[in-house]
Parts: C-alpha cells; sequence; structure tokens
C-alpha cells in the first residue's frame, strides 16, 4: 500500500504541473457507461468548438484555449475526483452534464470561487442569482421545459387541458424529480390530471411502467429520460402502440440516438428544445474545414448536426463568449475563474453575435444580469421524422409560465438560502 | 534476519498477547499511526484528501464492518449498500434536527441506528443460511433504497430527492460542506477508522469473536459446545451494522456532501464492498484495507497514468481501467484465493525464515 501511495504520488505531481497561460476548461464527459449515447457526442461538441477557436481564431482574445477531458461515467464519485484534479489548474467554469455531480459541485465552486454552468440541467433554483452567486443556468432551465411541453399541449388541445390525463415517465433520481413540482402546480391549474412513472437507473426495464400506460390510456405521456432509457421507452411506446405524436419528451430525451433504434415506429415522436436542430449553420462549416479535415476532432467527425453535439457546441459557444466578456471587463485576455464569473454574469447574446459566430437563430437573444442567472427560458418543440431521419423545429422559441416558474424558483431557492445563512447579494 | 520473535522478551500476559508480537510489525505500525496521524494532515490538499485518502479510509470502514459479518461470523451479506443509505439518512436527519450537536455525535448515532436496522433484517439469518441468506439481505438493499426514495421525511421533502450536507463542526473545526479543509476532513475519518480498527482487532480475538468464528465454521458444532447462536449471529448483525453506518456517514457527510440513494447506495455499492473484503481477505482486518486500497487506489492510478502522463483519450483509459482490474482480480483469486492478506501472511512467515529457509 505504500509503494502504491508513493507511485501515485509521482503520477500526481507530474500531472500538476500547471500550465497557466492557456484558458484552461475542463470538459467532465462520460464516454462509457449507460449514459455514454448522450454524453459522447455532447463532449464532442464542446471539444470541436474550442478546437475550432483555436485552429481559426488562434484562441479567445489571442490566448489559447486548453481543453482537459476527465471521464465521470455520470458516476457522482469519479465526478468529485475529476472536479478536485481539473481546478488546480486553473479551470474557469465546469459543467459536468449531470444533475447529480451538479448538487454536489454547487457548494463546492461557490466555496473555491469558480463559475458553474449547467445549461438546461442541474438544480433550476439556480437561476435565482441573488442565492446561487457562482451557478449559472442561461439559456433554460427544467421548469421551464416542464411549463414549455404543458403550453404546447394546451396549443394542441385548442387551450383546454380540464379532464386530460398526463403521465410522466421520469428517471428516479434528482434529474428526473425536477420537473415534478411544477407539473403538479400546472396540473392544479389547468386542472389536467398527473400520473408519475418513476423508472430506476439505469432504465433499461420498464414494462411494468408501460403496462400502466396501457391500462391508464393517458392522453399524453411526457418523458424527463437519459441515456439507454430513451431508448427503451420510445421501444416500448411503439410496442404497446401509444401514438407517437402525443409522446414529447425534455430536450435530454430528444436526440437521433434515441429513436434510430425504434425505426420507422418512431415517427411523429416529440421533444422540447431550448436551441435549434440541424447542420444548416455556417459554423458547421467551418467546424468540418478547420477541426475535421485536419484530423483534430474529438470524436470521429461524424456526430456533427445532432441534436446532443450541438448543444455541447453552443454550450462552448456561450462559455467563450462569456470568456470574451470577462476579457472585456478586467481588461486583460488572462482571465481566472473570478473574472470568468464576471463575464458569465455579464454576458448578453443577441442576434447579430449569433449571426456573426455562424450561428443565425440558432438560440435565443438573452442578457444574464445578477439577479437572473436563468436566461429567458424560451421553449421549442421539435419533432422526429424517420423517414428522413431528421429533427425538425415544429413549434418557435415561446416563453414559457413566468408566474408559476418565478414563484417556485423563489421558494426552492429561499430554502437553500436559509439553509446555508446566505443573504441577497444583489444590491 | 531482523524478523524474528527470538530476543523480544515478554514479561507479562498482556505483552504475551499483543497485536503485534514481532518488535519489527510494531515498529511498522507506530511508524505508520505517526505518519497517518503526525505527517499527512500538514501535506494533505483537496485532490489528496477528497479524491484518494477519504475514500479509502471510508470504504475501509465499511469493508471492515463487511468482513465481521462475512470473513468472521460467516453470513453472506449483500445489503452493505443499503445499510450504508441507512447510515448516511441517520445521519443527515441528525444533522439538520440537532444542528449545534458535535459530528462525531452525529456519525457515531448514526452508526447505532444501522446497527438495530442491520439485527432486524439479520433475523432470518437465525432460520436460513448461505444462499438464501444472501438473497433475504439483497431484499434488505433493494428494500432500503427504495424507501428512501418513496419517502420524503427522509430527505426532507427537497424537491429533487437528494440530501445536502449542511455545514457542521466539532470542537469549532469546520468538517462538513464546502469549506471544511483538507486536514480536518481527513482527520476526522482516521479518528473513526482508527477507532473501528482498534474494536475490530479487539473483538475479533475475544471471546464475542471466537463465537463468531466457531458459527462461521460448523454452527451445529458450534451450539452443541455450547455457543448461543442467536447471540453471536445478531451480535455480529450489529457490529457490523455499526461499522457500515459510520462509514454510509462519513461517505455522505464528509466525503460527497451530496447523495442520490439511487445512484449512490445501489447494488453497485455492495458488490464494491463484497468484492473489498474477498479481494482482501475473508476474516482478516488487513485484509479490509488491502481490499480498499486495491478498488479505490488502483482506478485512480490507472486513470493517472493513462490519461495524465500517457495522454490517451479519457475513454480507452476507462474502459482499460475495467479491463485490469478485471483481470488483477482474477489474477490474484487464481494465485491466491484466500485474498491479498494472505499474500501478506506468507510474505511475512518468509521474511520470519529468511535468510535461512531449510
Amino acid at each position: 500500500m505504500k509503494m502504491k501511495l508513493t507511485t501515485l504520488a509521482l503520477g500526481a505531481v507530474m500531472a500538476a504541473g500547471p500550465v497557466m497561460a492557456d484558458l484552461v476548461f475542463p470538459s467532465l464527459s462520460y464516454r462509457t457507461g449507460p449514459y455514454a449515447a448522450g454524453g459522447i457526442p455532447f463532449a464532442d461538441g464542446y471539444a470541436d468548438y474550442f478546437t475550432l477557436l483555436n485552429e481559426r481564431d488562434g484562441g479567445i482574445g489571442g490566448v489559447k484555449t486548453k481543453l482537459i477531458e476527465c471521464e465521470t461515467g455520470y458516476n457522482t464519485e469519479k465526478g468529485v475526483e475529476c472536479y478536485e484534479s481539473t481546478k488546480g489548474q486553473g479551470a474557469l467554469v465546469y459543467q459536468p452534464l449531470s444533475t447529480g455531480i451538479t448538487y454536489q459541485l454547487i457548494p463546492k465552486v461557490t466555496a473555491d470561487n469558480i463559475p458553474l454552468h449547467t445549461m438546461g440541467y442541474g438544480r433550476t433554483s439556480a437561476a435565482n442569482g441573488e442565492v446561487f452567486s457562482h451557478v449559472f443556468n442561461y439559456p433554460g432551465n427544467y421548469w421551464n421545459g416542464a411549463s414549455g411541453v404543458v403550453n404546447y399541449l394546451l396549443e394542441e388541445t385548442g387551450g383546454d387541458l380540464k379532464g386530460k390525463k398526463i403521465s410522466l415517465v421520469y428517471h428516479n433520481s434528482a434529474y428526473g424529480k425536477e420537473p415534478i413540482r411544477t407539473l403538479e402546480e400546472l396540473s392544479k391549474k389547468h386542472g389536467f390530471e398527473l400520473v408519475l412513472l418513476p423508472v430506476d437507473h439505469p432504465g433499461q426495464e420498464q414494462k411494468s411502467q408501460w403496462l400502466q400506460v396501457r391500462r391508464d390510456r393517458p392522453d399524453f405521456v411526457v418523458m424527463w429520460g437519459w441515456g439507454v432509457m430513451n431508448q427503451v421507452a420510445i421501444q416500448e411506446a411503439a410496442n404497446i402502440r401509444f401514438p407517437m405524436e402525443n409522446f414529447i419528451g425534455v430536450w435530454w430525451s430528444g436526440a437521433e440516438h434515441d429513436v434510430l433504434s425504434a425505426g420507422a415506429k418512431a415517427n411523429g415522436y416529440k421533444a422540447v428544445t431550448f436551441h435549434n436542430v440541424g447542420r444548416d449553420f455556417p459554423v458547421f462549416d467551418d467546424i468540418q474545414t478547420h477541426v475535421v479535415d485536419k484530423g483534430l476532432a474529438a470524436g470521429a467527425g461524424d456526430q456533427i448536426g445532432n441534436v446532443l453535439y450541438n448543444r455541447g457546441m453552443y454550450a462552448a459557444m456561450l462559455a467563450a463568449e462569456a470568456a470574451k466578456t470577462a476579457q472585456e471587463i478586467h481588461g486583460t485576455a488572462e482571465i481566472t475563474p473570478a473574472m470568468m464569473r464576471d463575464g458569465m454574469e455579464a454576458l448578453s447574446i443577441d442576434e447579430a453575435k449569433m449571426t456573426a459566430l455562424g450561428m443565425p437563430n440558432f438560440g435565443p437573444a438573452f442578457n444574464v444580469s445578477c439577479e437572473n442567472h436563468g436566461g429567458p427560458g424560451l421553449v421549442g418543440v421539435t419533432q422526429w421524422n424517420a423517414e428522413s431521419k431528421t429533427w425538425s423545429l415544429i413549434s418557435d422559441f415561446k416563453a414559457t409560465d413566468a408566474e408559476v416558474i418565478g414563484a417556485l424558483i423563489d421558494e426552492d431557492s429561499g430554502a437553500y438560502a436559509s439553509e446555508n445563512n446566505i443573504t441577497p447579494r444583489c444590491k | 534476519m531482523f524478523y524474528r520473535e527470538a530476543g523480544d522478551f515478554k514479561v507479562s500476559y498482556q505483552e504475551d498477547s499483543q497485536t503485534f508480537p514481532i518488535k519489527f510489525d510494531r515498529f511498522r505500525y507506530y511508524v505508520v499511526m505517526a505518519v497517518a496521524f503526525g505527517l499527512i494532515p500538514f501535506l494533505i490538499n483537496d485532490y489528496w484528501a477528497n479524491a484518494i485518502l477519504l475514500p479509502f479510509l471510508i470504504y475501509s470502514i465499511a469493508a471492515i464492518g463487511l468482513n465481521i459479518l462475512v470473513g468472521y461470523a460467516g453470513q453472506v451479506s449483500l445489503g452493505t449498500g443499503g445499510f450504508m443509505a441507512v447510515g448516511a439518512y441517520a445521519c443527515y436527519k441528525l444533522m439538520t434536527a440537532f444542528p449545534e450537536v458535535s459530528m462525531f455525535i452525529h456519525v457515531i448515532l448514526a452508526g447505532g441506528i444501522t446497527g438495530l436496522v442491520c439485527v432486524l433484517f439479520g433475523l432470518p439469518s437465525l432460520r436460513i443460511k448461505g444462499f438464501y441468506l444472501a438473497v433475504a439481505t439483497l431484499a434488505a438493499q433493494f428494500f432500503l433504497v427504495w424507501l428512501f426514495n418513496r419517502v420524503p421525511w427522509f430527505y426532507n421533502y427537497s424537491a429533487s430527492g437528494q440530501i445536502n450536507a449542511p455545514e457542521r463542526d466539532t470542537f469549532g473545526i469546520i468538517i462538513t460542506g464546502p469549506n471544511a479543509s483538507a486536514w480536518a476532513t481527513y482527520l476526522f475519518c482516521l479518528i473513526f477508522l482508527t477507532f473501528c480498527a482498534l474494536v475490530a482487532r479487539n473483538l475479533t480475538r475475544g471471546t464475542v469473536g471466537r463465537s463468531w468464528m466457531a458459527i462461521r465454521d460448523m454452527d451445529i458444532a458450534a451450539e452443541i459446545i455450547g455457543v448461543n447462536p442467536l447471540k453471536s449471529k445478531l451480535t455480529a448483525f450489529a457490529v457490523s451494522g455499526f461499522f457500515i453506518g459510520v462509514s454510509g456517514a462519513l461517505f455522505f457527510a464528509i466525503y460527497l456532501g451530496a447523495v442520490e440513494v439511487g445512484e449512490a447506495f445501489g447494488i453497485t455499492k455492495s458488490f464494491l464492498v463484497l468484492f473489498m473484503v474477498i479481494i482482501g481477505g475473508l476474516g482478516s482486518i488487513f485484509g479490509s484495507f488491502a481490499g480498499a486500497a486495491f478498488l479505490v487506489l488502483l482506478p485512480v492510478l490507472l486513470k493517472v497514468v493513462g490519461v495524465d502522463v500517457l495522454g490517451w483519450p479519457t475513454d480507452i483509459v476507462a474502459h482499460f481501467q475495467l479491463v485490469i482490474v478485471g483481470a488483477l482480480i482474477m489474477f490474484f483469486l487464481i494465485v491466491e484465493p484466500h485474498g491479498l492478506a494472505q499474500l501478506w501472511r506468507v510474505a511475512k512467515e518468509k521474511l520470519r525464515l529468511w535468510p535461512f529457509p531449510h
């Protein structure tokens, strides 16, 4: 054991040699395990965008970016190890792509003064910047997603959900439980009945849940799934001949690999989204020439334009823009994590900026402020076409029920603040 | 040569029955303790504490606990993950209900509560044995995880079903939460590990331990010579539950800070701790340490070597980790079915005869 410790010490010392000159972006990715199908395209998109910045623009503000990848396997213990091993290397912002790891990192990053960006996942009430100084979840969160789903269903049914039955099939974890509170509030408000159907990790066994769907005959099924659970659910829905156009997933349950395995039977499946889909954006041509053709792609280069690849790239773009903002605010190219936080809080994305970056109409325009770390929360709906094997946007980005969500965010963040003795910091 | 009994004269019964009868062993033990308590706290940083030493210390406690049950008393248990969850949730409820009480007391109480739960699930062991008992404890595993997921009282009605450790201290030193310093958390766990190891060592060589081993070796014969199976089986479950509960409480409060029962205390955790015990060596305290070190430190070591030193892609390294750890487990079990502890015993035996083996 002593020997092992010594070798380890050697390894750690060799590993910890800091290279402070670069802008370090850690990527806590997962390319193995039951959630790898979603983790790989996201990590590829995240990595490729930073490679693009290095190759095309020479980094951000003249400073090269450096991506440190660390495999978490969607496991919280490995997530802690990854966080501890990368934070000493000047990590500017963490994006763990796991709600479980996010919950763990929220107090840690706040103590270590490093920002955390959980785009469309994590703790929803972190949108309240008064309480969560270092956590950001712009441009949309789970509760926006839940409300977006309900709004869309309202549209579909002509504004009346009274007496309708909606089943929620969810991953039985912090991630899957997150929307329940909002959906309960909304069911009171709109008078629909909500049935909860938890699916345990990793979600390969869903026979009983779908048997219950068959028995209950809900009007709509909403899914909060991730990883292998999505494929299984869509397959099971097809098996009981549940009409796919009444089956709608959150943005983590709406990628190509989720629907491809069910083949033609998945046609018409829907999912909400907070960014655009497809590969018709100039930025992808740049990635093709500067990254993939040069052989620098993080993955095989075949994921470009996939929903989760786009999302990873979008996350990287927002991080890079925040870094640029931080460089402008502090007048130095070599920013620290604390400066990065200021940059994220002052981030402003508008259509002109997105067009200049080669992503016209890719996501919403928004401004982050000290109070609002959550962005506008605009939600669109996409639908799967099994014949052309593409997702297409069928409902444009629309506002969600701010009244219900705002109250819930105040309540939950207030509870966190009183538990941890946090006083509102924005004046 | 230097590793031998000769010349080390014992003048009292206490000396004669001490844990390390050989002088060299004794000094090695003192040195390890001195380094662990006197040196490491001054050198430790966040990475070493949170990524390497805390999981090692905490899993060692869990492995000692399970070793008492499986290795000493011969009662197979697959419920370790569930029992760790009991420790964690008990600690959470105590921490939030009595914020001003010292963490030491919370952790010990959490261990006690787990001990009681463990006895409850140990009751079937009086009637069923072997594989059937393993299945009964498996039921405990699934039931407990389901319970903590299902009943919101256990997680104080939080929206996500997660439990988060608030900041708590002991003697004015912050032990839990993000502001706890590395040395404090390390020492806190080390104190518990030392305490548990000493208690386990002394229990297993006393009356209680001998009755456990008698039950393990042949329960009918043990009953005939006057060992009470009810008492010895249930004490084994109680003591084992206490240790596992302590490790669960530390795992949640000190190490992770936020857990979700299905992910942190699932069936994989039960298997992990059971593998530690089997690889380390059944019925050996040292084996518990060796097994925990093997399964906690080796993956980290492989990751550091693969990703940071060799610069390989992270997914390849993660896959290699599984392959290498799996292959090593098979290798050790084929070469030495009695675990790492037996290798250590053989090495000591050889050393004792060295340099004249005949």
